[in-house]
């Protein structure tokens, strides 16, 4: 038997201790003044991160052993599961998954200590004090109550349980890493802003050096949800994109208020401006981060993506919880007048736009937390168990979406300080007309009669895109040649921002858009949706690697053109015996073709699931341009310029 | 009431078929319509956050030959998920109803914006009267004490 | 900044950990509180699994109505239990057969003991619709009235029947 669990458990543990020495020397160095003893903060992240990928190594080696005398690997994999998915399998479950985000946590931190060379050394020390404390506390958990290491001994299962056949799919090697990625990204900004308030200092350099780390963890934030609402979709074989399900709003709520946190930190950046809700901001998206990790394990609300619930481990988190989110609440509330801003801004001004942005997105996010959290409090008054389902979340989302759509587009215009809505309404006002007539059309075009809100839902993409544009143009001086001059930041912004508006098409076209049925079908039998037709060509079996189907050939036709042959499957895989939905698609720019099998029927019959989305893709397009953008920003040469210490100018 | 509902499907994502669809044949594709909305609206009270339209469980399956048979009687989409709800309670409802307990949730955004406008007002009144230009006698007031401190 | 406003993000993360705490203290999440009790017991004409005759009536006696299957492996591991409580306390349980095979509940009940006055055959499972069941095994405590008492979700054990006992006695 391989003692590699044994090593990885090791390594684990190593980590730990690099994490209570991360958090204790730094600290003993800012008590007694002594830099020597912050310097250790950088070498003792690095080895933290460095064990911890060591752990990580030692599990995979274990799935792909098939060593089934380790419990994690006895309940997730099993000898026929293909390599990509033993290796994947390890954050298929909770203790695997928690591994993976420390890991993740760590490299962050890592990164931190590495590219900070700029950085006065007692502010580094804080930062990393700071993430060495979340740090230590999420390895107890992981030790006391999450060990993906504990053995199954005495008695070794000849074979395993199976990875979970939902998330034996490519989604699952993309998914959860990026958004974990995005989640403890977060962190980065959190301590940051804590090591501010508790240094007492807080100036435009804090800014700079908070944006693209900030950005960065956005970034993958943005590409995880986007990638989870694309994997639920051609995995779980109702073609649904976005459930409101708990567990989709705990990524939904801190992505929204990282882009309320961007956005702050590019006035506190600039104008020395909003410094304390900067930080209450950044203190917030971090704490959302972990309300969602408290959400998914420990069984406090029913979710389809619900980790198995152990109130134990519940307790662990939740005080967890109250520590880092307490703690930094606290902290705030002493110290946030040590950071207070000085300046002016007029009612009209981008300072104001930006503000209205940021108490948009905070209010979605404290509506969708309190959808969320709403059937929990009824069921603890004792009043009973209710739902709060997508109509609800629709209702509150929505129109604030429309009016922050509205507001982006004179905000990317406005001037800093003072501006007027004479000037700016003499900007847009062609852009409106025309973008209402546009508006208006595209209702009749796709349907040949009006719909409201397609037409305001259009508008307001439509917008944004003019708005973006119009001021592309003013700012490139009217030639094309100086688009390509124009600073890395502000190409971002661009990018982001015409992102959002494809993302809001798409949204409103697949909504209104899109068609389905459910219809018997033997073979040869045909259906009609749409400009569609639907005709099945055959039935049949197919073995896999480790499961056994019963699939459909079904050919689409749309007038005499073939346009499409695809192939659903009904699968039941052999060790656990559970039944899986494939899908099959046919993918593009303007409609997916989406075709499911439901039940068998009498008669070699098949009950087949058909629907066209319309501009489906468009949907995660826009996140793929939100996060190419915000790359970009990333890239700005300001933020790799070095800033000399006793240079920083205080505003 | 109805007018509240039907005010919230307009914003709710639009009826997409459901699960053993073939089943339920209707005339009118309004009514089909209607069928499958109301099956998006109402939760499988087993699944794990499924409506009905969606899920595979037997009750689901059982609820929505329900649904049909009560839209062949005649029955209005208040009537149809009123018989659901007293039967498995106010769970099975997607969209909450307007209860007293349920107030502080339909105004809760809207409360939540409100007092962030305000708070937004207060702040910046606060903010632009600390660094507001001085006034005539300030300005003196400066120059007098600037004037002394050279000495 | 006035000082409590900055006080207030602190307070409101206290209430959420407060509800939080409250929340992992909870039992059995899944379970659904049933708005029936206190209501009468629906109104059927359905034929028993023992005779095939129509019967429309529950005894008027406070009784158990334990809805159960052959293919509901959790109503297996009550069995026992419920087969205890017929026997050593006397109580009288009515069953549904829900959603199952009249034949197969005949075997079913001759091979592992049975502990009911008769059973209802709810083949479609009408009744079970009118009891808003949506997951055997699930039992009602009804009383000499007919109106629903109480009702339990999942199977019965002597952990559980300790707090129904309460009930149960209630309607004596």
């Amino acid at each position: 038997m391989s003692m590699m669990a044994e090593y990885g458990q090791l390594a684990l543990i190593m980590a730990l201790m690099l994490a209570v020495l991360q958090w204790l020397v730094p600290m003993m160095g800012l008590r007694l003044k002594q830099e020597w003893l912050m310097a250790y903060a950088r070498p003792l992240a690095v080895g933290q991160a460095l064990f911890l990928l060591l752990s990580i190594l030692a599990l995979a080696w274990c799935f792909v052993q098939d060593d089934f005398s380790v419990s994690y690997v006895a309940h997730n994999s099993n000898t026929a599961l293909p390599v990509a998915y033993k290796i994947s399998a390890i954050w298929g479950a909770h203790e695997g998954s928690l591994l993976l985000w420390m890991v993740l946590f760590s490299l962050w931190s890592m990164a931190v200590a590495l590219f900070s060379r700029s950085l006065p050394i007692d502010m580094i020390a804080r930062v990393l004090v700071i993430l060495g404390l979340v740090a230590t506390g999420f390895l107890l958990f992981l030790l006391e109550t999450s060990n993906p290491f504990s053995r199954t001994l005495p008695s070794v299962p000849a074979e395993g349980a199976d990875l979970n056949p939902l998330l034996q799919d490519f989604g699952l090697i993309v998914h959860p890493p990026m958004l974990y990625m995005g989640y403890v990204g977060l962190s980065v900004a959190f301590a940051f802003a804590l090591a501010a308030l508790l240094g007492g200092r807080l100036d435009a350099a804090w800014a700079r050096w908070s944006r693209p780390w900030t950005t960065a963890a956005w970034v993958c934030l943005t590409l995880g949800i986007a990638l989870g609402s694309w994997w639920a979709y051609y995995e779980l074989g109702w073609g649904g994109w976005w459930f409101w399900d708990p567990v989709e709003n705990a990524s939904l709520m801190p992505w929204l208020v990282a882009t309320a946190l961007l956005h702050s930190l590019a006035v506190t950046e600039k104008r020395g401006l909003f410094k304390s809700w900067t930080v209450l901001l950044a203190i917030f998206a971090f704490s959302l981060s972990l309300l969602g990790t408290f959400l998914v394990r420990s069984g406090v609300l029913t979710s389809v993506h619900a980790f198995a619930s152990d109130p134990e481990r519940g307790v662990f988190i939740l005080v967890l919880l109250g520590l880092c989110v307490g703690g930094s609440l606290l902290v705030y509330a002493f110290k946030a007048p040590t950071v207070r801003s000085v300046g002016r801004y007029e009612w009209v001004s981008r300072e104001s736009f930006l503000l209205v942005n940021n108490l948009l997105l905070i209010v979605a996010a404290l509506a969708v937390l309190l959808g969320t959290l709403y059937p929990l409090i009824i069921d603890f008054a004792g009043l009973g168990k209710i739902s709060v389902g997508p109509s609800w979340f629709n209702s509150m989302f929505v129109p604030i979406m429309v009016v922050l759509a509205l507001m982006l587009g004179p905000g990317v215009m406005a001037y800093w300080k003072a501006d007027t809505f004479k000037r700016l309404g003499g900007q847009t006002v062609l852009v409106a007309a025309l973008v209402v007539l546009v508006a208006v059309a595209v209702p009749f075009v796709m349907d040949g009669q009006f719909n409201w809100q397609v037409a305001l839902g259009m508008a307001v993409a439509l917008w944004i895109v003019g708005a973006t544009l119009a001021d592309l143009w003013q700012k490139s001086r009217k030639q094309f040649g100086r688009v390509l001059k124009l600073n890395r930041s502000y190409q971002g912004m661009v990018l982001a921002h015409l992102g959002v508006a494809i993302s809001i098409i798409g949204v409103v076209m697949v909504s209104h858009y899109s068609v389905e049925k459910t219809v018997r079908m033997a073979q040869g039998d045909e259906a009609v949706l749409g400009d569609y037709r639907f005709v099945l060509n055959k039935l049949g079996h197919i073995e896999g690697p480790n499961y056994i189907s019963d699939a459909a050939e079904i050919s689409i036709y749309q007038g005499e053109n073939r346009v499409a042959v695809l192939n659903p499957e009904k699968r039941r895989y052999n060790a656990s015996g559970s039944i899986m939905t494939e899908a099959d698609i046919a993918k593009s720019l303007w409609r997916d073709l989406y075709v499911s099998m439901g039940e068998p029927l009498p008669n070699n019959a098949w009950g087949i699931r058909l629907q066209v989305k319309a501009f489906m893709r468009w949907v995660w397009l826009g996140a793929i341009f939100m996060a190419v953008g915000g790359f970009l920003a990333i890239l700005d040469k300001r933020y790799r310029a070095k800033v000399a210490r006793s240079k920083e100018a205080t505003l | 009431m109805r007018l509240f509902l039907l005010l919230l499907t307009l914003w709710a994502l639009p009826s997409l078929a459901v699960v053993e669809g073939y089943k339920y044949q209707f005339e009118d594709p309004n009514e089909l319509a209607r069928f499958n909305a109301l099956a998006a609206d109402l939760r499988c009270p087993k699944c794990q956050n499924q409506d009905l339209a969606d899920s595979n469980a037997p009750v689901a399956s059982d609820m929505r030959q329900k649904v049909y048979e009560l839209m062949l009687e005649g029955k209005s989409n208040d009537e149809i998920v009123q018989y659901m709800v007293d039967r498995y309670g106010d769970f099975v409802k997607y969209t909450p109803s307007f209860k007293p307990e349920t107030l502080l949730l339909w105004f809760g955004p809207g409360l939540l914006l409100l007092f962030g406008i305000a708070l937004l007002v207060l702040v910046r009144k606060n903010q632009n009267r600390s660094t507001a230009p001085l006034t005539a006698k300030e300005q003196a007031r400066l120059q007098a004490l600037q004037e002394k401190s050279k000495l | 900044m006035n000082r409590t406003l900055l006080f207030l993000p602190l307070g409101i993360f206290l209430a959420i950990g407060v509800l939080f705490w409250i929340g992992l203290g909870k039992e059995d999440k899944t379970a659904l509180p049933s708005p029936l009790i206190g209501k009468p017991f629906p109104q059927f004409i359905l034929n028993t699994v023992e005779s095939g005759q129509s019967t429309n009536t529950l005894p008027k006696e406070p009784v158990l109505v334990n809805v159960w299957a052959t293919w509901c492996p959790t109503c297996k591991a009550e069995h026992e239990f419920l087969k205890q409580l017929a026997k050593e306390q006397g109580i009288k349980i009515v069953g549904i057969n829900y959603k199952d095979d009249d034949a197969k509940a005949k075997q079913w009940l001759s091979a592992y003991g049975n502990p009911y006055l008769f059973n209802i055959a709810d083949p479609q499972g009408q009744l079970g619709l009118e009891l808003g069941v949506y997951g055997a095994p699930e039992t009602f405590l009804v009383d000499s009235q007919g109106i629903i008492r109480g009702k339990h979700v999942g199977d019965l054990n002597p952990k559980v029947w300790e707090t129904l006992q309460q009930t149960y006695k209630a309607m004596q």
